[in-house]
């Protein structure tokens, strides 16, 4: 199963990269995604994160085909 | 319900003038226009800033403003809703965002124009990236609470 993981923002420059695709045997909680992907780079505090563009909490279990986006806290308006 | 996000500078006065002529429903109809025009500053945090770019994430941002908008109508008694937002690059004295809200009653105006703004502050992913005065790039890292002094 294959997950899309993107970051936005300024954490897409701390992690050097926009996306990354996730090769997984079974769901996984979205903080365990960061930590798979990202080994050396703590969890921010302020992490946000969406399944297919809703907010979840990261112990949310991401399914196979699910979008998964982590970014800073929002700035619009 | 309009949900507009626009990479060109826009007039939000002509328009909400625009919106509210071409909509049947309003004619007639709508006593209290709420009103909120974002426009950015040429300063920010005590440095002056020379120009913004507004990053968002496509696709979230239209589903989350939708989402707002929705809950806002669920609340009040509006009559439709216009809400622009720029994306991309921003100049000072541009509008960065219209929220329009129509009711019959200027107590569901208000208080849904407010809703919607303050729920888009929070929740819609957009992104601030400043270029200073000096040339200096950052990210805004979070929205103020919306007073010159905390509350």
């Amino acid at each position: 199963m294959s997950i899309k993981v993107r970051y936005f923002a300024s954490l897409k420059e701390t992690v050097g990269r926009a996306e990354d695709e996730l090769q997984a045997t079974s769901p996984q909680p979205a903080r365990s995604i960061w930590q798979q992907l990202n080994p050396d780079l703590p969890i921010p505090d302020t992490l946000l994160a969406a399944v297919n563009m809703e907010y979840v909490g990261l112990d949310t279990l991401v399914n196979d085909g699910d979008e998964l986006a982590f970014f800073p806290p929002v700035t619009g308006g | 319900m309009t949900i507009k996000l626009c990479e060109q500078a826009f007039n939000p006065w002509q328009e909400i003038q625009t919106y509210q002529t071409q909509t049947a429903a309003l004619t007639g109809k709508h006593g209290a226009t709420g009103v909120f025009v974002g426009t950015m500053r040429d300063f920010n945090q005590g440095d002056s800033i020379q120009g913004m770019f507004l990053e968002h994430y496509p696709g979230m941002t239209e589903k989350q403003l939708e989402g707002i908008v929705a809950q806002a109508e669920q609340q009040w008694a509006l009559l439709d809703t216009l809400v622009i937002h720029r994306i991309g690059a921003v100049l000072p004295d541009d509008t960065l965002v219209l929220v329009a809200a129509w009711a019959a009653h200027r107590g569901d105006a208000f208080d849904a124009c407010r809703f919607i703004m303050e729920a888009l502050k929070s929740r819609a992913p957009f992104w601030k990236q400043e270029t200073l005065a000096s040339g200096q790039v950052r990210w805004v890292e979070k929205n103020s609470g919306g007073y010159q002094n905390p509350r």
